[in-house]
């Protein structure tokens, strides 16, 4: 007979998983099925070549959730940082790199002026940020729903932006929708710095550093930093997979059962309730409640079915906006790759390249009409100097996330890739003259790869766009913002959901808080 | 000093734009002796009409009305005063294929032709006109009413806040959503929602641009959108009208309601400083040094002007001139206004279409706009740009000797600077040939029909109408510069950092457009500080 359970998650994301340890843990019977063989989607790992593995796509820690980390004993389950309070290196194609660490600016020919703004720029910021992360850590609040918990959740929301004080307040009110550009120009003179923390606004999205909102996604990133008070960008011992083997420990350790190969094929309905899943060999697995981990568009319109859904809401899905503009850059090299003035120890941090605003809009400009950046902007990490089991002794692995590459790339992509990789090397010879010499193999997963290697509408990093009209309440679209769609007994736990994308783990927590809320278990 | 500049006015507004003389008509009717002070020899602002060739009237700025408030116009009986507004409805756009897109007024004529272009887009067209309509219907009443400020707990500003968090929230909770979506989505992402076809989408788009140094891709232009078409001519929403013999009849009107009333215009009498003594506004100093004073100082001009230029900063708090300095006020258009020897033909429409008697562009998707964008943020005006063409002598032959019409060219995009250095004579002639030359490629004989033609570059329209850098809009219309952020936080009630300094240009709330809301919102304000009775209207008069 069939084992009937009280929740299925679909995906062994970090949010599925996530998900699953938070509902197991309260004593729901958990089976979280996963289509790859691994757990972690984009945040597990890859092999790239016999011997060396790197980060399949996300490559820092940038948001974790210190909550999560505790109540599902991460630490107990093997998770250790490998590096935390990595540095940002916004690299200079002369050697004359600036390095941002925390609220600190080093580096040559820096503006005094600059240093002073910067640390009052990041305080400020870093207040608006921690509001913004209060809200991250609920549901989303109805408008207008005429529910009193929704009304609670708003005015609670104003006071605690009343109470940052008159000023900030209204600052926050000014530059809450605003485009980065303008806020930098207006901040700071050097054009280095400008450039760097334009690129940290846009990296994701189909959106260039003077688009407004672009404040918006800026704060989004510093939230998981507001807490700590340093970078806290970090990376895992073990590299990226550790994370999701330690959430799959402590999902397993706390009952939940995780099957991996095992995609699944549609969300089985019964008089409009969600009753269980079809996995693609064909097995039923019953359920009353069914938590897909997938994006909004696959979920909806894939695994549940148009049919089965009213038109408005049929609508409202169609216009997510998920177009891929992220594509990641692999590279194997045979020795340590020399950086122009960059010490070896300095190879760990997080090197950027995008050295004006103008740069970094031109390299979006191009994405709007398809087209790849003829000057990309990158973020390189390099995993195995920080983590040695990831290549061979005294070889290295180079990860690099890498804009823009547009999802629907005119001539398509299957002549485009090759070009593109060529050019992102390219682009990494001028600050490190030799790597193209250690380079030994090298992949580009551009986003209809990311799509079908996760099952990604669109190759979207965030599960689509992250911008003022997919934010909370409309995230990924009026009628699912609150975790619980239109099909009852059906969740998300995704990125598409409230609080989006960035490896945090909230949208599963959240999820799992609002399941519990609304679902007996047996 | 000599006699008359012992004289001490009540009220002086420093500058007769369309809001300058708006609030300086509601002070007179009011019973104050108010003078308005002017620094060219004409009045009017950007509302204006010149001629600058024989027998010809341009509007060489502002070249439509719709957006002016029809309370006002009521109220100040413009019509009396000689007002005559023209309307008109639909548009037109060629097509680089040879085709174009005509928008009728006429519902089934509309929809035959969207389906001529795209079946499926003649459905949801339907869908779109009701979904704009409901958003224009709730921001009108927000236009004449000063904004809150959210910062604030004075029970004026608490209560104003319910009333506006109300407002939204009585939309129902699916209106609403769709609401902020459309308040902060791209005009290009919001008609993609809609319609497939390219000229549709790019017909549509272009009141997202109009003045706005942001492209159709750009977050916040479908709020720009919104703000061209909140607009009523005849209670006809979204529709558009021409003054009879020009811009400059509004102008004119007004300062014929404003003299009736009492008040006083000096032209030729620019203002170098604002003169403060112990926090309190005590007159202006004129640029020929003489003097004039009064308790209440009103500048029409933009923010950046006012504080930065005929204000002494040790006279302000340092976070107003801070910014000041940060204001958003960058220029993106231009205009051409030309002298026809007759009606040009075009190879797509037959001569003496209707179409014609409306407004006309060249750029048929989405794509050549943005990249119209393009060239403009890097420092260079539009290759390739969005025009928005009338000629207003079809329907108001008084513009134009018989025979004879006048063609108004409105261009997007244009730079305050090109690549980051005044403009040159030279350039502005390229940029006129630029322009010239897109409206040629559609007519056989354009060209040879050009008696005379003004070229205008924000260089143009700063020095002659004293917009800083040539910003139509007094100010970006972006959310970081709207509603109570317009034009700083804490400042968007008309009132100034000073004692008796008031604000009334488009700068601030609600912002740009030939509307007038500005300048009566800043009176209501005026009066209720000297404790005067109301007479400035605050919101539809038919509500």
């Amino acid at each position: 007979m069939n084992k009937q359970y009280d929740a299925i998650v679909i995906g062994a994301g970090h949010n599925g998983l996530v998900c699953a340890a938070y509902l197991a843990r309260a004593g729901y019977s958990t089976l979280v099925i996963e289509a790859n063989k691994q757990v972690g989607g984009m945040a597990g790992m890859r092999e790239l070549a016999p011997g060396y593995a790197v980060p399949a796509c996300a490559h820092l820690l940038f948001l974790p959730c210190a909550k999560i980390m505790a109540d599902l004993s991460l630490e107990r389950h093997g998770l250790r940082p490998a590096a935390a309070n990595l540095d940002t290196i916004a690299l200079d194609a002369d050697g004359n790199h600036l390095i941002l660490a925390g609220n600190a600016l080093r580096g040559g020919a820096l503006d005094a002026a600059d240093r002073a703004a910067y640390a009052q720029f990041q305080n400020q910021l870093r207040r608006f940020a921690k509001l913004l992360q209060k809200t991250f850590a609920t549901r989303p609040p109805r408008l207008a729903s005429g529910g009193l918990a929704d009304l609670a959740a708003l005015a609670k929301l104003g006071l605690s932006a009343r109470l940052l004080g008159r000023d900030d307040m209204r600052e926050l009110l000014r530059i809450g929708a605003l485009n980065i550009h303008d806020l930098l120009r207006e901040t700071f003179v050097d054009e280095r710095l400008q450039g760097v923390l334009g690129f940290d606004a846009v990296l994701g999205n189909n959106l260039g550093p003077r688009s407004p909102g672009t404040v918006l996604t800026y704060l989004h990133r510093l939230t998981g930093q507001a807490r700590e008070g340093g970078n806290g960008v970090w990376t895992p011992a073990g590299g990226m997979g550790a994370l999701a083997q330690a959430l799959r420990a402590s999902a397993a350790a706390a009952g939940a059962e995780i099957l991996t190969g095992q995609p699944a094929r549609r969300v089985l309905l019964e008089r409009d309730r969600a009753v269980g899943v079809e996995t693609a060999s064909g097995r039923q697995i019953n359920s009353p409640v069914v938590v897909s981990n997938a994006d909004p568009k696959t979920t909806f319109l894939k695994l549940v079915g148009a049919r089965h859904l009213e038109t408005g809401f049929v609508r409202r899905v169609n216009n997510i906006r998920m177009g891929g503009k992220a594509a990641k850059l692999h590279l194997a090299l045979n020795g340590v790759p020399v950086f122009k003035a960059l010490a070896d120890e300095q190879l760990g941090q997080r090197l950027v390249i995008a050295p004006s605003l103008n740069y970094v809009e031109r390299a979006f400009d191009s994405a709007k009409y398809g087209e790849c950046s003829p000057e990309p902007v990158m973020e390189i990490t390099i995993p195995s100097a920080r983590e040695t089991s990831l290549a061979p002794k005294g070889k290295h692995v180079l990860s690099a996330i890498v804009q823009c590459a547009p999802y629907d790339l005119r001539g398509g992509w299957e002549a485009g890739r090759a070009v593109f990789r060529r050019r992102l090397i390219d682009k990494l010879v001028e600050y490190a003259p030799g790597i193209r010499e250690q380079v030994t193999a090298a992949e580009l997963l551009a986003p209809p790869d990311l799509e079908q290697a996760f099952n990604l509408h669109g190759g979207h990093w965030h599960h689509g766009e992250y911008s003022l009209d997919q934010f909370m309440m409309l995230r990924p679209a009026p009628g699912a913002a609150q975790y619980a769609t239109p099909v009852a007994g059906l969740y998300l736990c995704g990125a598409g959901a409230h609080p989006g994308g960035g490896v945090m783990g909230l949208a599963g927590r959240n999820a799992a808080a609002e399941i519990m809320k609304r679902e007996r278990r047996r | 000093m000599n006699k008359r500049a012992a004289h001490k006015h009540d009220v002086i507004v420093i500058g007769a734009g369309h809001n300058g003389l708006v609030n300086a008509a509601y002070l007179a009717k009011s019973g104050l002796d108010v003078l308005v002070l002017e620094k060219n020899p004409w009045i009017g602002g950007a509302s204006v009409s010149r001629s600058l060739y024989d027998g010809w009237t341009y509007s060489n700025c502002s070249y439509v009305c719709s957006l002016f408030r029809p309370e006002i116009y009521r109220d100040l009986e413009l019509a009396r005063h000689g007002l005559q507004v023209i309307p008109f409805d639909g548009g037109l756009t060629f097509m680089r294929n040879g085709d174009y897109f005509g928008s009728y007024p006429d519902e089934e004529r509309l929809r035959r032709e969207i389906a001529r272009h795209s079946k499926r887009d003649a459905d949801a067209y339907n869908r779109y006109a009701a979904d704009v309509s409901r958003q224009t219907q709730l921001i009108r009443p927000l236009l004449l009413r000063t904004p809150p400020d959210p910062a604030s707990f004075r029970p004026r500003d608490v209560m104003e806040l319910i009333h506006l968090l109300k407002t939204f929230w009585d939309l129902g909770e699916e209106v609403l959503y769709d609401t902020i979506r459309f308040w902060t989505m791209s005009i290009g992402d919001f008609l993609d929602e809609y319609f497939e076809s390219d000229v549709i989408k790019a017909h549509l788009a272009g009141s997202g641009i109009i003045g706005t140094a942001l492209g159709v891709y750009s977050p916040g232009t479908a709020y720009v959108l919104l703000h061209h078409y909140m607009g009523d001519v005849d209670g006809s929403i979204g529709s558009w009208g021409f003054a009879r013999g020009g811009m400059g009849s509004i102008a004119k009107a007004l300062a014929s309601a404003f003299q009736a009333f009492g008040g006083k215009i000096e032209t030729e009498a620019g203002v170098k400083t604002i003169r403060v003594a112990k926090g309190r506004v005590k007159g202006v100093v004129l640029e020929n040094g003489d003097e004039r004073h009064a308790k209440i100082v009103v500048s029409n001009l933009d923010p950046k002007r006012t504080f930065l230029e005929i204000m002494d900063e040790k006279d302000l708090p340092a976070d107003v001139v801070r910014r000041a300095r940060n204001f958003k006020i960058r220029g993106s258009s231009g205009k051409v206004n030309i002298a026809l020897d007759g009606m040009p033909d075009f190879y797509a429409v037959p001569r003496g279409h209707e179409l014609f008697k409306t407004d006309f562009h060249f750029i048929d998707s989405l794509e050549r706009m943005e990249r119209a964008y393009d060239d403009w943020k890097n420092g260079a005006w539009s290759k390739d740009p969005y025009l928005d063409t009338l000629i207003p002598t079809l329907v108001d032959p008084t513009m134009a000797p018989p025979g004879k019409h006048m063609m108004t060219v409105f261009a997007q995009y244009c730079p305050p600077k090109v690549n980051g250095e005044d403009w040159t004579d030279a350039q502005r002639d390229q940029f006129g040939a630029t322009v010239i030359d897109q409206i040629a490629e559609y007519s056989p004989n354009f060209k040879d029909l050009i008696l005379h033609a003004e070229i205008r570059t924000p260089r143009e329209l700063e020095n002659e109408v004293g917009l800083t850098e040539g910003n139509i809009f007094q100010g970006e219309l972006t959310a970081d510069q709207l509603l109570f952020n317009r034009p700083f936080p804490g400042y968007a009630q008309y009132r100034g950092p000073v004692k008796g300094l008031y604000m009334s240009g488009s700068g601030t709330h609600p912002g740009g457009g030939v509307m007038g809301a500005p300048g009566a919102n800043s009176a209501r304000e005026i009066l209720r500080d000297l404790r005067r009775k109301n007479i400035v209207p605050d919101a539809l008069s038919d509500e």
